[in-house]
């Protein structure tokens, strides 16, 4: 469990060092006008980054856990490794270039180029749906050498954490489409700027969340 | 600079105003409508859970007389009683009910930052309760695995529900927890980002600070139980082995291999322990306005309940194996476990204290709210004491499997929070349905509640002592305990139904004060904080009228000397303040 206390260590201390900073030297009981006090401000972000932010924290809790259950368990002397699939790299590439495709898409945006936007968003959804279509592939390999997810520990983990990260890529693709299809219906690139940042942090979020993994599966 | 957010939601709230009875009341995504229907459908499933803990007394108080409670029956009961007043009263009402309520009206905002996201939450938390309840009617009922739904025992044959039950048990924690997650991170949001102008962290009531904290706890600890039901789910239908190791069933052999029970003890607790105080913050905040708004007097030492708020939430994060001290593990995490529980102590105290502390000489009015905050300091440090003994792995060994452990939590977590609640309504009552209770029967049920769950608990511990073991559908042949054993546990059983009987007292009031109770005053109380400044009781959509307030002052400004009431409202400005004086300190 060590893994999952450090990372909630390090969610706890970002927000406690915040709050302290909050409330050194304030003196609640005194009554100021409002504007007096440089801490009456709430954060300098819109409401939709922190509410991203908060939700990113809550998937790094959950990975998190399943990585820190993962390695209790592998210490108990009978672990099995698996032998993963040389097609994850391909799918990491994948995953890589859909992430960088979509940074340009948001560059675009941010520098209000309409017209690269729509190639933009396309491309990036093709890449991601082809990392899901070569993650499942994996599984149908795995499935084909007699490693199904039940024969022991080691493959339970390696399915469910693949099926787990595909599925949070899959709830993304939600506002993925959500975006498209406005753009495809010609909206301008100011209306859709917002949702664009927020997936791309989400896309590059989850790309690390997957390096993370499969340097793990890999070396496990 | 900062204060965009909030303009952008007053042009939002503009375009959603309900218009139709379904926007309005059905799906409505006011933060109000919202806490009132997460409130009653809390209230709703806590009274089936209530009913079934009647039903658990009566065949523990009298063995063999009732034919339509077998053993199988029994583990249901236990089961569904503590996961749904766990999880889907305790959780449900306080962060969704008086979290949806309170945090847009103490924090001056308009309404939760993502409207639509509120009103899935609520929702996806009635689905997960329909779920929940579904599984009592299935082929073999309700799971009968113990609230703790250990493995391997939860889904091997045997167990009641194995079928169906525990299926739709797991699937519905799953589903409450994205219901959790979607309002959780609507009230972390909302707390950080859409407080009004002069609303510094500082001036926050403690309500605001408890529910906050909780919620924060919730999202990083919830995925804990989400993870340990998934692996569960996929033990039972696909036969995976997470939790299962090999083990024959019956004389035959299930197909598990390899898996660990003590893994999923690990993410329960690891989520479990947290969860206490997911229902203790929000308690510990309001009990704290209770008290100082009813006293008359400043919340003792505001800046120090704010950090020990803090303080126990961060280490309920390293206290969690305390629960598994039966489960061999090595002594020398025993030993970590039992020292930073015994830390976490420390920090509670310090809330205690400042309770009484806030009390001492305070201009006290013992109104309903007050007694039932007054009522959890007294069950609230008896079931701490009784915490500080199990923290102790040598204490607790021999005392974990009796009734000892059933009395203490319940103490701690069962009868203080929900001592809570109650405050909690009859507090606000006035302001979310703008009519007022009836004070003789709110002050009845109070002390019938308060008196008769003393009766229930305190003999209780004295069962655990003489070593009465729990979990257990009847006692057979216990030779150790003495024939009296048997008299106090129907003893309690007498207390337990007459307590759960008394709560028709708090219904009987809802309908009093809604068909022919007076007219709420809208601030009955004299208190400070924003959600009584409100210009209409109960407040509109959007709540605040046509300007946002502004906040000058904390939220404990009772009774400052030289002025002439006993309040001063958060948004009165220094130079507006009833006695005219300049700005200034005011202590």
């Amino acid at each position: 469990m060590e893994f999952i206390l450090v990372i909630v260590a390090v969610i706890l201390a970002g927000l406690i060092g915040w709050m302290l900073k909050q409330s050194f030297n304030t003196q609640p009981w005194v009554a100021e006008t409002v504007g007096e006090s440089a801490n009456q401000a709430p954060l300098g972000a819109s409401a939709k980054v922190v509410g991203l932010t908060t939700l990113l924290a809550v998937i790094t809790s959950f990975f998190a856990l399943i990585v820190s259950a993962y390695a209790l368990r592998m210490d108990f002397g009978d672990w099995i490794p698996l032998a993963e699939p040389r097609l994850l790299w391909i799918n990491t590439i994948l995953l890589m270039l859909a992430s960088v495709v979509f940074q340009w898409t948001r560059n675009a945006a941010v520098r209000d180029e309409a017209s690269r936007l729509k190639p933009g968003l396309i491309l990036t959804g093709v890449l991601t749906i082809a990392f899901i279509a070569g993650q499942l592939i994996a599984w149908r390999q795995l499935g084909a050498a007699g490693q199904y997810i039940s024969s022991n520990p080691a493959n339970g983990f390696f399915y469910l954490l693949t099926g787990v990260h595909a599925l949070h890529i899959i709830g993304g693709m939600y506002v993925w489409a959500r975006a498209t299809l406005r753009v495809t219906g010609g909206a301008a690139a100011a209306a859709v700027r917002e949702s664009i940042e927020l997936c791309t942090v989400y896309w590059h979020f989850l790309l690390l969340v997957w390096l993370f993994l499969f340097g793990m599966l890999l070396s496990t | 600079m900062a204060f965009v957010a909030i303009a952008d939601r007053d042009h939002e709230i503009e375009h959603h105003d309900p218009q139709t009875f379904i926007t309005k009341y059905v799906w409505s995504q006011d933060h109000k409508v919202i806490a009132i229907q997460y409130g009653g459908t809390a209230i709703f499933v806590g009274v089936i859970a209530l009913v079934l803990s009647a039903m658990m007394r009566l065949q523990l108080g009298f063995p063999d007389s009732f034919s339509f409670i077998t053993p199988e029956n029994y583990y249901q009961f236990v089961t569904m009683h503590g996961m749904i007043m766990v999880i889907y009263l305790l959780t449900a009402l306080f962060l969704g009910g008086f979290g949806n309520y309170l945090i847009p009206l103490m924090c001056g905002s308009r309404d939760m930052v993502f409207p639509y996201m509120n009103m899935l939450s609520y929702w996806v938390y009635l689905l997960s309760v329909i779920i929940l309840v579904i599984s009592f009617f299935v082929p073999g009922g309700a799971t009968g695995a113990g609230w703790t739904l250990y493995p391997p025992q939860a889904i091997m044959s045997g167990t009641p529900g194995v079928d169906w039950g525990i299926v739709l048990m797991l699937a519905s924690l799953g589903v409450f927890i994205v219901a959790f997650t979607m309002g959780g991170l609507n009230y972390v949001t909302t707390v950080l980002q859409a407080r009004c102008r002069g609303m510094t962290l500082m001036r926050m009531p403690l309500s605001v600070w408890g529910i906050f904290m909780a919620t924060v706890l919730g999202l990083l600890a919830f995925p804990a139980l989400l993870v340990a039901a998934i692996m569960m789910l996929l033990d039972k239908t696909i036969h995976t082995s997470f939790f299962m190791p090999a083990i024959s069933s019956m004389g035959g052999d299930p197909g598990y291999v390899g898996g660990s029970p003590i893994l999923f003890q690990h993410l329960f607790w690891f989520f479990g322990h947290p969860e206490v105080y997911i229902v203790a913050l929000p308690a510990f905040g309001i009990v704290s306005d209770l008290l100082s708004t009813h006293a008359r007097k400043n919340i003792f030492g505001y800046r120090m309940m704010v950090w020990a708020i803090i303080a126990i939430g961060g280490l309920s994060f390293i206290v969690w194996a305390h629960h598994m001290y039966v489960s061999g593990m090595n002594p020398y995490f025993g030993f970590f476990f039992a020292t930073t529980t015994l830390i976490i102590a420390v920090p509670t105290a310090i809330k205690v204290y400042n309770w009484v502390l806030t009390l001492w000489e305070g201009n006290i009015h013992l109104r309903v709210p007050m007694l039932f905050a007054i009522g959890f300091v007294f069950t609230f440090i008896h079931g701490g004491l009784t915490g500080l003994f199990l923290g102790n792995v040598t204490i607790d060994l021999p005392l974990s499997d009796t009734y000892f452990v059933v009395a203490h939590f319940h103490m701690v977590m069962g009868v203080s929070p929900i001592l809570v609640v109650f405050g909690a309504i009859y507090h606000w009552w006035p302001k979310i349905t703008g009519k007022m209770y009836n004070e003789t029967l709110g002050k009845w049920h109070f002390w019938m509640t308060f008196l008769g769950t003393y009766s229930i608990y305190l003999p209780m511990h004295y069962l655990g002592f003489q070593g009465v073991p729990r979990r257990y559908f009847a006692m057979g042949n216990t030779e150790f305990l003495p024939d009296s054993a048997q008299d106090l546990n129907a003893w309690i059983t007498m207390s337990a139904l007459f307590v759960a009987a008394t709560q028709i007292l708090f219904f009987a009031n809802v309908i009093w004060s809604l068909t022919r109770g007076p007219k709420a005053d809208p601030n009955p109380w004299h208190a400070t904080t924003l959600e009584w400044q409100t210009p209409d009781t109960p407040p509109k959509h959007g709540n605040w009228g046509h300007d946002l307030p502004e906040v000058h002052r904390w939220a404990y400004d009772y009774s400052v000397p030289g002025y002439d009431d006993d309040y001063i409202p958060q948004n009165v400005p220094p130079d507006k303040a009833p006695a005219g004086r300049d700005h200034g300190v005011h202590h």
